[in-house]
């Protein structure tokens, strides 16, 4: 294979999983939205707020410990344990529960009937709000999260795509780095859980039947109130992959919560409504940001990566405003 | 007998209900009635007299359009039904189903179905899946499709099937002939009516179409302007001038346009 090849093939597969990224927390997005038509600018920050929690509950850290210190004068930021990962992804779990819970109970049932733009500014409220709340309770230092996550490029695929090149040609193999093929694994899976639990459960059901008609769901008995508690949690634990994703690649730092704009394309391109949608959207953004900046980035003097999602998502906003998956607006003759 | 209404046991009673939406808007003034256990009651009037009104402050779906019943007092089997959510009175056997259908249009039929029994679980919910597709054969064919795609009268059994997923003693069922044709009325009010004798299930029917509302229903109460101006069984309502004159476009004289009505006599005869 020509080496031309090799590279489009190595840029494209990074894209691919770049996409993930994007796509885990377009997914977010779209659950809250279909469910509640709340379009949830927090979700960004959400992730963020799950990766502080995560690492301060791994490392012990002590929640609110500069206000406890500054006002009783002590001197306590650690409680002097390390917990593993997986009981630290558990409990971060329980928090982004609580959190949904309290969102609903304090924020949005009050906002019930209120128009989208309300709800939204509620959101970005919501947003600065669990911002200052993550850097009052852990502190607003950069931290590394490290939750045994594989790091670094693979050898096994450096060593197996050195062949393919031709004979005598200068090629090393492709860079695909660990943490990438991890991330997609485990979008992979919980995409399909999610959609497992929507198509076949009972409690997926009724989270398809709100977003459907929120008045007949009351009317059959559903609890407007207990499903969005569990969207918001749902949402709250892609929040919690996301952020761990992005986390372990570039440090757990309050610029995270800036991957919701990023996003933002993404839902353009797959439709706000669509899980499915969701995904593909985050991969072609993904790829063709990624394969743009191959093959035009050094024409253009490089950078491409920062506007090319949103030039995309204006071109779909034109020609394809409910975006590639968008719910089909049912309408009978 | 059922046609006497009240020498039944009743099941519901709405006591000299007042219902204010947006704490403004005076919808209901007194609205008085009750429901004896299996029998078809029906709520009669035109537009804007308070039909849906009524229904929704008995189901308590008031609340979510900033409705509230601010007088008067409704009751199930004896006990207030004040502070029950949709939910706890689906539990207790009192459920909607709400005027315009309101399926889940992303949702299969079969999904909708079984969103009726949300309330409830285990072995029996199959049986009564199975309960409904015989009372409506044709949603057993298009088990698979999506509500939305399916036609105003699938809808509408598709609504009245959800409903009874949920095994109800008592269906409020707001107009159920809305923007069907003729015929698809008679073959839903027929299945009401066979639901009423065969399941024992109690209606309370919320209905414009005066005419085939009073051939199904036992006992009627015809509702103005958020007053109850006039109740009986449903043959006498029939026989009633007035009704006949209001409401069937019927006088001594024959068939007769509406606005050719006497509408002083019809004034002073809601005034007395």
């Amino acid at each position: 294979m020509p080496v031309a090849f090799l590279n489009f093939m190595e840029v494209t597969m990074n894209g691919l999983m770049a996409g993930v990224l994007y796509a885990l927390v377009a997914l977010g997005f779209v659950l809250i939205y279909k469910a509640s038509g709340i379009f949830n600018y927090a979700q960004g920050v959400m992730a963020l707020f799950s990766a502080l929690t995560l690492v301060g509950i791994m490392e012990g850290q002590v929640p609110f410990s500069h206000l406890i210190n500054a006002v009783l004068g002590t001197e306590i930021h650690h409680f002097g344990w390390h917990i593993n990962a997986f009981f630290g992804i558990l409990f971060t779990m329980v928090v982004m529960v609580a959190l949904a819970y309290c969102v609903q109970r304090f924020v949005f049932r009050h906002l019930v009937g209120q128009e989208p733009i309300i709800l939204f500014m509620a959101t970005i409220g919501l947003a600065y709000f669990m911002e200052g709340l993550g850097d009052l309770m852990w502190g607003s230092d950069i931290k590394t999260l490290d939750v045994g996550l594989p790091q670094g490029g693979s050898f096994a695929i450096e060593d197996l795509t050195a062949g393919w090149a031709a004979e005598g040609a200068r090629y090393y193999g492709m860079y695909i780095d660990n943490l990438d093929m991890v991330a997609t694994v485990v979008a992979a899976i919980l995409v399909i859980a999610l959609v497992l639990f929507a198509q076949y459960t009972k409690q997926g059901r009724a989270m398809r039947a709100v977003a459907d008609d929120h008045q007949a769901a009351l009317s059959v008995g559903i609890s407007l109130n207990f499903i969005w508690v569990l969207v918001w949690s749902l949402a709250g634990f892609v929040a919690i992959v996301a952020g761990v994703m992005w986390g372990a690649k570039s440090g757990v730092q309050f610029s995270l919560s800036l991957i919701a704009l990023k996003a933002l394309p993404v839902l353009m391109l797959g439709g706000f409504t669509s899980i499915p949608g969701a995904i593909v959207g985050g991969l072609i953004i993904g790829v063709g940001e990624k394969l743009f900046e191959y093959q035009f980035g050094p024409m253009l003097g490089g950078a491409t990566e920062n506007w090319f999602a949103y030039v995309l998502a204006l071109l779909f906003l034109v020609f394809r405003p409910q975006g590639l998956f968008g719910e089909k607006i049912i309408e009978r003759v | 007998m059922l046609d006497a209404g009240h020498t039944e046991e009743t099941l519901l009673e709405v006591n000299n209900i007042e219902v204010i939406y947006n704490h403004v808007i005076l919808v209901l003034k007194g609205v008085s009635l009750s429901v004896p256990k299996g029998g078809i009651t029906a709520l009669l009037g035109g537009n804007g007299a308070g039909k849906t009104t009524t229904l929704k402050a008995i189901s308590s779906l008031l609340q979510s359009e900033r409705g509230e019943v601010t007088k008067g007092s409704i009751q199930y089997r004896g006990e207030k039904l004040e502070g029950f959510d949709p939910a706890g009175l689906v539990k207790k056997g009192v459920i909607q189903v709400m005027e315009g259908r309101h399926c889940f249009e992303h949702l299969t039929v079969e999904e909708n179905l079984l969103t009726g029994a949300y309330t409830r679980s285990g072995a029996e919910v199959a049986r009564d899946l199975e309960m409904v597709y015989d009372y409506f054969p044709r949603l057993r064919e298009r088990r698979k499709s999506q509500a939305g795609y399916t036609s105003g009268g699938e809808q509408q059994m598709v609504a009245i099937g959800r409903a009874l997923m949920s095994r109800p003693e008592t269906i409020l069922l707001d107009e159920p002939s809305m923007g069907l044709a003729p015929q698809l009325v008679e073959e839903i009010f027929g299945i009401v009516k066979s639901l009423n004798e065969n399941e024992g299930v109690t209606f309370l029917l919320a209905e414009q179409n005066t005419n085939v509302a009073l051939r199904y229903a036992h006992y009627g109460y015809i509702l103005e302007s958020g007053r109850i101006v006039m109740d009986g069984p449903a043959a006498e309502l029939r026989e009633n001038p007035d009704v006949k004159e209001f409401y069937l476009g019927m006088s001594d004289e024959g068939r007769k346009s509406f606005r050719d009505v006497r509408s002083y006599r019809r004034r002073k005869r809601w005034l007395s």
